[in-house]
């Protein structure tokens, strides 16, 4: 009873950041462990089915691309490319694919208790970006071992890192916001997923795809996004994204729609979280 | 005007003093929801309506609602379900965005709202005692501190590591209570906590109630019981189709809260077997003590025995009554109570008088008398009504320890060799 009076503060409901930026950060990091130990809680080789999960799905795409459709022999160091097409196609889609029922997921924290609505889908990125820590790891192991040479662009990976981060996070919220008042949100994005998952240049590297649909598939923000890792990470001689798109000004529509799904997201998100508990 | 309830002098509690600092104000509160007529949530629907508009409804949740609750009090919500009082909960607990109105408040503020605070299911115990830390306000580190204190308090220390899902109901309500407690904070915001559990557990609430009133912590209650309205707090405010009908004295807003309910209605829910409603049975006429000369008085000397004069009159017809005193103090523990039972039946609006000595062992102190009349229905199930007859006084040098003092043959002797 002794402390001073605290002053009177507005109680401006809940928003989709706003608050204590510290509780935020201890939220975010709490709940984004608590995924990621959960997912593995029980399990006979616990973390292990991180690696091993991308690890099978790149052995049979393996054998069906280097066995059957024989288009691993025109692509240098098709092995290492593809993994770590799978391991950077595999965080976006993870993390998304969690996203779209992570305000419902968390219904009980969500309806309960006051904090920054964002800091649901940010924790699901968050678990997720814990995974592509992980695989990111064995794609070193596997690239020194299929004798890729080490080369300075490698100290550039960050930022195709942080472009595909902002893009995962966008397409995050936006899949979570819309997903409680609008339900078929999980089978759509289930769909589209998988379409992007054959239209993005994970199987292929994208100077396979015939000129004239290179333009559509170049609209992905994702084609030039892998297309970068590839010249950077694992082949220097790789035509690259712009020279792929045939010239700078042909990689604007990616950029314009990766800079309209973040406009958009933090428009819906903002819009949809101060009522998000009421939808539930 | 009629005096239908009994003097209420202002309760002595060290807690109530309506100078203390304003610590929740709320201004012209609106908050309506869009309920639809017919939810479309899917594609199909909307294909196959491509031209039906949705139909909303507007669900007018809280209307104009304003009022202040300063610093430890202990303020009770009370109204009937779909009242809006658990959606002023909420906007008080900024989950939910109000309308119109502003809301203020001062400190740290803990909710426990559905009989519970933000649970994940899937997680355990343990993960869902920090996270929830974190949520009322504590940081990483005095979270993870406190879970033994917390898990001690549930009495649940065996299930730290067991998830949530596989937790009965009863120790879901501890747990959250629990982590509510140790989240210490300055108010306390709760929606029918006493409602379930068993008494051992409704007890501990109450315990920690009074703790934290004394501690100058604010607690605001939602609920429907109103022998806790009445006899636990300081203050009451009773809600109505959204609209604020009456604040004040717990007794007059209990008044207003059967008159909401039962008055108008068909007599209101029925009492199941072996139910306990609370139901108005009495109104207190006039409620005082005496002195030795037979003159009124609320201050007595210690030993100086309790005389009572009470006048009660029956507010609908009822089967030999009982009536149960319980004489509490400042900290609310009842520190004796007696029952007397009338063995005949009371017409309605007829007079019971129960005048009489009690003998005094309180130590020096302030006090409340409470009565509680209880009548049995006929193959099980009862009705009681508490209320709060009046406070006094016992006067006298202090003692720092017990809540009553006794008669003692007890001298000491000095034991001699043999």
């Amino acid at each position: 009873m002794s402390d001073a009076a605290a002053p009177l503060r507005d109680v401006p409901g809940p928003s989709a950041l706003g608050g204590s930026r510290r509780r935020a950060l201890e939220l975010l990091y709490l709940i984004a462990v608590t995924e990621f130990k959960r997912h593995y809680f029980g399990t006979a080789l616990g973390y292990l089915w991180s690696i091993a999960r991308p690890l099978m799905l790149f052995g049979v795409l393996l054998g069906v691309f280097t066995q059957v459709f024989r288009l691993g022999s025109e692509v240098p160091h098709y092995e290492v490319l593809l993994l770590f097409n799978i391991v950077l196609f595999g965080f976006f889609q993870e993390a998304t694919g969690a996203a779209v029922t992570s305000l419902v997921a968390q219904e009980g924290v969500v309806r309960k208790t006051q904090f920054p609505r964002l800091v649901v889908p940010l924790s699901v990125v968050l678990t997720s970006l814990f995974n592509l820590g992980l695989n990111l790891v064995v794609v070193v192991v596997f690239l020194l071992a299929f004798g890729v040479d080490p080369v300075w662009t490698w100290l550039l990976f960050p930022f195709v890192l942080a472009v595909l981060i902002a893009f995962t996070t966008a397409v995050s919220m936006i899949v979570s916001a819309l997903y409680p008042r609008f339900r078929d949100m999980a089978i759509i994005w289930s769909v589209l997923a998988t379409v992007l998952f054959y239209a993005s240049p994970v199987l292929y590297p994208i100077d396979k795809v015939p000129e004239t649909l290179r333009d559509v598939f170049m609209l992905n923000p994702l084609a030039p996004l892998l297309e970068l890792a590839r010249k950077w990470v694992i082949d220097p001689t790789a035509p690259g994204p712009a020279a792929a798109a045939g010239g700078w000004p042909q990689l604007l529509p990616a950029i314009a729609i990766f800079a309209a799904t973040c406009v958009l997201a933090v428009w819906l998100f903002r819009r949809e979280a101060p009522r998000v508990a009421e939808e539930l | 005007m009629e005096e239908v309830i009994a003097p209420t002098a202002a309760v002595p509690s060290s807690a109530r003093d309506d100078r203390g600092p304003v610590v929740i104000e709320v201004r012209g509160l609106d908050k309506s929801f869009r309920v639809p007529d017919r939810r479309i949530d899917s594609l199909k629907e909307r294909a196959t309506h491509p031209l039906t508009r949705v139909a909303y409804r507007e669900h007018h949740a809280l209307r104009g609602v304003s009022f202040d609750v300063r610093r430890g009090e202990f303020f009770a919500i009370v109204g009937r379900n779909g009242s809006g009082k658990s959606s002023l909960l909420k906007v008080l607990a900024s989950i939910y965005r109000a309308d119109a109105g502003t809301v203020r408040t001062a400190g740290r503020m803990a909710p426990f709202i559905e009989l519970g605070v933000g649970f994940n299911p899937e997680m355990t115990a343990r993960e869902n005692a920090v996270l929830n830390g974190v949520l009322m306000g504590l940081t990483l580190r005095e979270a993870r501190r406190g879970l033994d204190a917390v898990l001690d308090f549930a009495e649940l220390q065996d299930f730290v590591d067991l998830k949530l899902k596989n937790y009965s109901s009863g120790m879901l309500v501890r747990f959250a209570f629990a982590v509510m407690v140790q989240a210490d904070a300055d108010i306390m915001l709760i929606d029918e906590v006493l409602a379930v559990g068993d008494a051992a557990f409704a007890q501990k609430c109450m315990d920690v109630f009074r703790e934290r009133r004394l501690a100058g912590k604010t607690i605001v209650l939602v609920t429907h019981d109103m022998t806790t309205v009445q006899t636990m707090c300081d203050r009451a405010m009773l809600i109505h189709d959204g609209e604020l009908r009456f604040i004040g004295e717990p007794e007059d807003a209990a008044l207003h809260y059967y008159r909401v309910n039962f008055a108008g209605r068909d007599s209101g829910p029925a009492p199941a077997d072996g139910e306990k409603v609370v139901d108005v049975n009495a109104r207190v006429v006039h409620a005082q003590l005496r002195d030795a000369a037979g003159g009124a008085t609320e201050a007595l000397a210690e030993g100086q025995p309790i005389v009572l004069d009470v006048v009660l009159e029956a507010a609908r017809a009822l089967e030999r009554p009982a009536f149960i005193f319980h004489v509490r103090n400042a900290d609310g523990q009842a520190v004796f109570e007696f029952t007397r039972t009338l063995g005949e039946r009371v017409g309605a609006g007829r007079r019971v008088r129960l005048p009489g000595t009690v003998e005094n062992r309180l130590v020096p102190g302030s006090y409340a008398l409470d009565l509680y009349v209880r009548e049995d229905r006929e193959g099980g199930g009862m009705t009681v009504q508490g209320l709060r007859l009046l406070t006094f006084s016992v006067q006298g040098p202090p003692r720092p320890y017990g809540v009553v003092s006794v008669d003692a043959a007890v001298e000491p002797e000095l034991e001699r060799d043999a």
